[in-house]
């Protein structure tokens, strides 16, 4: 399976760029709001914010776009997202729509974009994001770029221009769609920032149908298992992480990571080798193949900052970094470097960090 | 029942590394492994022939030298690979792959109609989660991503329930098949090549296909022209701002913690009193 971004062929001139009069005719800046059991993503705001930049650009409405299993539901967080910059919504209401199911989603999205046609349509890269954009590209025909980590338009063509990691995270690509339409892009959670919610700003809420009936869908939920408080890992919105590598040696060193988290208020995360070793769970891998996180502390042991973790976690506003290679590229990007064994020096930053904060939570 | 799994070669991208100095990619020496994430799916199919019988083809679109991908997946138990290679497939983007693919499976089934198609949940280089949706909605296959656990096959029935990962929490689906699946990476550790699997790997023949033997016909669907997108831009991420500031190099550990929680409390005051690391 080869993909742009990894064949990385010659750029082209901007002869294929010209667009069908058909095609040229869509308009409009389209956000798809990711609402799971009546609970927005974030993303869904954060990605309101770029889009209303790229709508501004190009002089066109920004859209958002829900869907639910409730109307009431559908209109609040449309409510929300004209706070967020939208100036219209979309909504398709139905019970079918309760459970995120691929078939009607993907069903209720094309028709929506065949229909009002779009030049652009956004998705969080989140597990829902990803199922669908590439099912509602698929069947549309159309070209889609994945995590996206800056959006422009071109002047000359009003073309999106979707900037994206390549090789790992070592380089990075422009993308850009030929002669289809609307052009997708899926931007993960944490990359952009979400914009300031503005209230009393309203829009215009226009309900559409599902043309599709329960007896339609292949597929049943037959249950839905909601991830219990502490497993959850809310990674990449967390204000502290403490994040494990290789260099940890074993899984039950983790306990000195989850003791510091502890005394920090702090999530866990770890670098690929770790996730894959099994010593920490998927859903809290750091890099470019797992999560992309800003927190304002990231405290790195025992890792070596390979380019693939470094994109994930470089924009953190303050990275603490403990390796025993004083040569680890962690080193070069890090705000604090310490030379020495995580295993020792972990549990002396436990320490200290508790004696420090129970200090001044007695003094304040 | 016969499953195809597609996997991908890949750089191992642990081990590229950004030059300090020049900020270039340093890809000298860089191993070529099969998609970490792809393991997870070759031992999932592993498992259900081991339980229910199965052939299990696996498939990879490449260069020649993807060849050396498919005999370590015979090495781990598959019965049989194809290689998908052809120039017309070069700089395929997502769709244009998934379209190749899905020909080709499709001509797989003529064989012996497929059941199942799996797949990792992602590549490492491309990370784009894009191709095995793609391929699910050309075939028309049930598509099932992101599963931690297949917890029920009726293959009389034709019905399948898995345990697959949402945002907040996890769905159990059941629907039909044939459906496509991408695994999730931790679900499963592959297994050793048994000896006479590996004795296998060596000697087999990996079949080659091109565009004609794997029935496509319209060339403007594959490689560049089939591709929506095209790279307009590759350029290096600005430098790193600086290099950390080093801190303790003589002290014990003890010292060390306190020596580094200072510099952050009087560099970042603010961040340091919000957390209560200093009396406001």
């Amino acid at each position: 399976m080869t993909d742009n971004s990894a064949a990385a062929p010659k750029p082209k001139g901007k002869k294929r760029l010209e667009l069908d009069p058909k095609l040229a005719a869509y308009r409009g800046v389209w956000v798809f709001v990711e609402m799971e059991r009546g609970q927005v993503h974030p993303v869904s705001w954060e990605l309101l914010g770029e889009g209303r930049k790229l709508a501004d650009v190009l002089e066109v409405e920004l859209a958002a776009l829900i869907l639910g299993g409730d109307v009431g539901e559908c209109d609040a967080a449309a409510d929300q997202a004209f706070g967020y910059g939208a100036n219209l919504a979309y909504t398709v209401a139905d019970p079918v729509l309760a459970d995120y199911r691929n078939q009607p989603y993907t069903r209720a999205l094309t028709d929506l974009v065949n229909r009002y046609q779009p030049e652009i349509l956004l998705l969080g890269a989140t597990t829902l994001g990803r199922d669908l954009a590439g099912s509602v590209a698929t069947t549309l025909l159309t070209g889609l770029t994945a995590d996206c980590t800056e959006l422009a338009i071109d002047p000359d063509n009003r073309g999106l221009l979707a900037t994206r990691p390549t090789f790992g995270g070592s380089l990075l690509c422009t993308i850009q769609t030929l002669n289809y339409r609307p052009q997708m892009a899926t931007v993960r959670p944490r990359v952009m920032a979400v914009p300031e919610a503005v209230s009393g700003r309203t829009g215009q809420i226009i309900q559409e149908k599902l043309q599709m009936v329960e007896e339609d869908i292949i597929a049943k939920v037959l249950e839905y298992i909601p991830d219990q408080n502490q497993e959850k890992a809310q990674l990449a919105y967390a204000d502290i992480i403490v994040a494990g590598g290789r260099g940890m040696g074993r899984a039950e060193n983790f306990q000195l990571l989850w003791g510091l988290a502890r005394v920090l208020g702090a999530e866990v995360g770890g670098s690929r080798p770790v996730t894959h070793a099994g010593w920490l769970p998927a859903e809290r891998q750091i890099g470019q193949s797992g999560k992309t996180v800003r927190p304002k502390l990231y405290i790195a042991a025992g890792i070596s900052g390979a380019i693939q973790h470094r994109v994930g976690m470089e924009s953190s506003d303050i990275i603490i970094a403990i390796n025993n290679d004083p040569n680890a590229p962690i080193f070069d990007f890090a705000t604090y470097g310490i030379v020495g064994d995580a295993l020792q020096i972990l549990p002396a930053l436990t320490d200290a960090m508790r004696s420090r904060l129970s200090v001044s939570r007695r003094a304040g | 029942m016969h499953i195809v799994v597609c996997i991908k070669q890949v750089p191992d991208s642990a081990q590229i590394r950004v030059h300090p100095v020049t900020n270039t990619i340093m890809r000298q020496g860089v191993p070529a492994i099969i998609n970490p994430f792809d393991l997870a799916a070759i031992e999932e199919a592993l498992q259900l022939k081991d339980r229910y019988g199965a052939r299990v083809t696996v498939l990879t679109m490449g260069p020649p030298q993807a060849e050396a991908a498919l005999r370590k997946a015979i090495a781990y138990g598959a019965d049989d690979v194809v290689l998908l290679t052809d120039r017309a497939f070069a700089g395929a983007d997502t769709l244009a792959t998934s379209f190749a693919l899905a020909q080709a499976i499709r001509k797989l089934g003529e064989e012996e109609a497929v059941d199942l198609v799996m797949t990792g949940k992602q590549t490492i280089d491309g990370d784009t989660a894009q191709v095995g949706p793609g391929i699910a909605k050309r075939l028309d296959l049930q598509l099932l991503t992101y599963v931690s656990e297949i917890t029920d096959l009726d293959l009389s029935a034709g019905k399948i329930t898995v345990q697959r990962r949402s945002e907040g929490g996890v769905q159990v689906i059941k629907t039909r098949l044939p459906a496509l699946i991408t695994m999730l990476e931790s679900s499963n550790t592959i297994r050793f090549a048994s000896m006479p699997n590996m004795f296998r790997a060596e000697r087999q023949v990996v079949p080659q296909w091109n565009r004609d033997r794997a029935g496509i016909e319209d060339a403007s669907k594959i490689g560049l022209k089939g591709s929506p997108t095209v790279v307009s831009k590759i350029f290096t991420p600005r430098p790193s701002s600086q290099r950390a500031k080093m801190v303790g190099a003589d002290l014990d550990a003890t010292g060390v913690a306190n020596a580094v929680l200072d510099v952050l409390s009087s560099d970042h005051p603010r961040f340091a009193r919000e957390i209560g690391l200093v009396t406001p």
